[in-house]
């Protein structure tokens, strides 16, 4: 057990409303889309607007999160945002989401990078600081405007998207039992500085790095808790395609009824440190009260977070006002040539 | 281009979280800031207060020619929206189709992205508008 009290006091995540198809990504680089897509498992992606970016993500979350938990902003003692597509290099995004938010400036603050991690890392720093009493509540957002090389193969699934949860005590939605992490130094995706994309190491990216260690840290953690796959009712696998998360739940024990709720990736594409956040939130709009909710992260460089949560009581009054299922279900589409502008990937755009 | 630093910072609260004023004398609530009430003078006292988020499109336009620094974000829409309390704020309508946006159409006041200095110099964030749902 963490303490036995501090668990998550409110949610929220945000979904842009733009869409491009896998099969209009390939008509411009001379694919079948439609069949690059169906083998990644990720039929189309969300696309930020052109005024959206990974601050702007993390503030809608967050404001969905502190509305729906009903916590009160002066409360938040902490904001940690992680990203890997922060809109300054050097100013945190953690300020403006503070601001934004209403929060009173007596709290610490910090953006956080793990690639795709970086988001769980910041709950389980905020489960530290409120089980040590160090803060009240704290406020972990993952928020990405993820990138992809034009015609990499990631440029089918970087997607832009978030996720915020809060951590305190008293009244928890849903209890944080155990958290635990394995992380390793493997170079299988990096952006050096100044780089505009990242560079990843083709098929290195899956046995060595994604499957070691999600299910490494997930078996460790089963193990902590005593529990097997068949001890919870959803599973939520960081999930940068929609393939991966499914292979290694299964390779776990979990079956596809348990990681139904929450796999958002095959309808939004991969939102990078929302990914297993944005799943997790799904599951939040759906669970009841005694569900127990399987979470690992995935990082690329390379680590995992994973977490065993209960759900409360209290998960009936603070559900998100905005359901990420419907916030998948209000699209619109848009062309590669919208989308390219959407993105800045015309130079000259800013 | 970076003389506009001091003014988008102070303007952070109103363009972040739509911080008004209200009048302690006559209760009128007032949209951006204020400094003196113009209904009590002397008299008034105005204090910071927080718009409500969501009000109602009272009239709109499309632009298709876009102010500096807007140019590539054409055609976009600009709306005058009523709140509640009776203030009109003017913001831009984002996310929407067209046939969508009409009078009295409920909005709801959303984060993002106002302006950028170029490719080096500061973002500007605040408040625009979308359909509500
Ligand atoms: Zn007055």
């Amino acid at each position: 057990m963490v303490n036995g009290k501090v668990g998550i006091v409110g949610y929220g995540a945000y979904v842009p409303r733009y869409r491009i198809t896998a099969e209009e990504i390939g008509k411009v680089w001379n694919k079948d889309g439609k069949r690059t897509g169906a083998s990644l498992g990720v039929s189309e992606k969300a696309v930020a607007a052109w005024d959206e970016d990974s601050a702007t993500i993390a503030v809608q979350a967050s404001r969905t999160a502190i509305e729906s938990g009903r916590i009160n902003p002066n409360d938040i003692g902490a904001i940690f945002i992680g990203s890997e597509s922060k809109p300054y290099a050097v100013k945190p995004t953690a300020t403006i989401v503070a601001e934004a938010c209403g929060c009173s400036g007596n709290l610490t603050a910090a953006d956080f990078e793990f690639a795709c991690k970086a988001g769980t890392a910041g709950i389980q720093a905020c489960i530290g600081m409120v089980a040590s009493g160090m803060i009240k509540v704290g406020l972990a957002v993952g928020s990405d405007t993820a990138q992809g090389r034009p015609n990499d193969a990631l440029e089918f699934t970087a997607a832009s998207g978030g996720a915020a949860m809060l951590i305190g005590e008293g009244e928890p939605l849903a209890l944080i039992n155990q958290t635990l992490s394995y992380t390793t130094d493997t170079p299988d995706f990096w952006r050096r500085q100044h780089a505009e994309f990242p560079t990843h190491a083709g098929r290195f990216t899956g046995e060595p790095a994604y499957f070691k260690h999600v299910s490494t840290a997930s078996k460790r953690l089963m193990e902590k808790v005593g529990t097997t796959a068949k001890d919870y009712t959803h599973a939520v696998f960081h999930q940068p395609n929609g393939k991966f998360p499914v292979k290694v739940g299964m390779d776990l024990g979990f079956d596809k009824k348990q990681l139904e709720a929450g796999l958002v990736t095959p309808l939004i594409g991969n939102t990078y440190s929302g990914a297993s956040m944005v799943g997790l939130a799904a599951v939040l709009d759906v669970a009841k009260e005694g569900d127990r909710i399987f979470v690992c992260s995935y990082g690329s460089g390379a680590g995992s977070d994973a977490f065993d949560i209960t759900v409360t009581k209290y998960i009936e009054g603070k559900r998100a006002k905005t359901p990420v299922r419907r916030m998948i279900e209000d699209k619109e589409y848009v062309s590669y040539a919208t989308y390219a502008k959407f993105r800045k990937k015309i130079k000259d755009l800013e | 281009m970076r003389d506009a630093l001091p003014l988008v910072w102070r303007e952070i609260p109103e363009r972040y979280n739509l911080i008004g004023s209200t009048c302690e004398n006559c209760k009128q609530e007032f949209f951006p800031q204020r400094l003196i009430c113009p209904n009590c003078r002397r008299k008034g006292n105005l204090v910071p207060k927080k718009m409500p988020d969501e009000g109602k499109i009272f009239s709109f336009t499309q632009v298709h020619s876009g102010a500096k620094g807007f140019e590539n974000e054409t055609p976009y829409t600009l709306a005058i929206v009523e709140m509640p309390n009776g203030v009109r704020v003017l913001g831009h309508i984002v996310d929407a189709q067209p046939e969508k946006i009409e009078i009295g159409t409920k909005v709801k006041a959303v984060f993002r992205r106002i302006f950028a200095e170029g490719e080096e110099g500061i973002i500007a964030y605040g408040f625009k508008f979308k359909v509500a749902d």
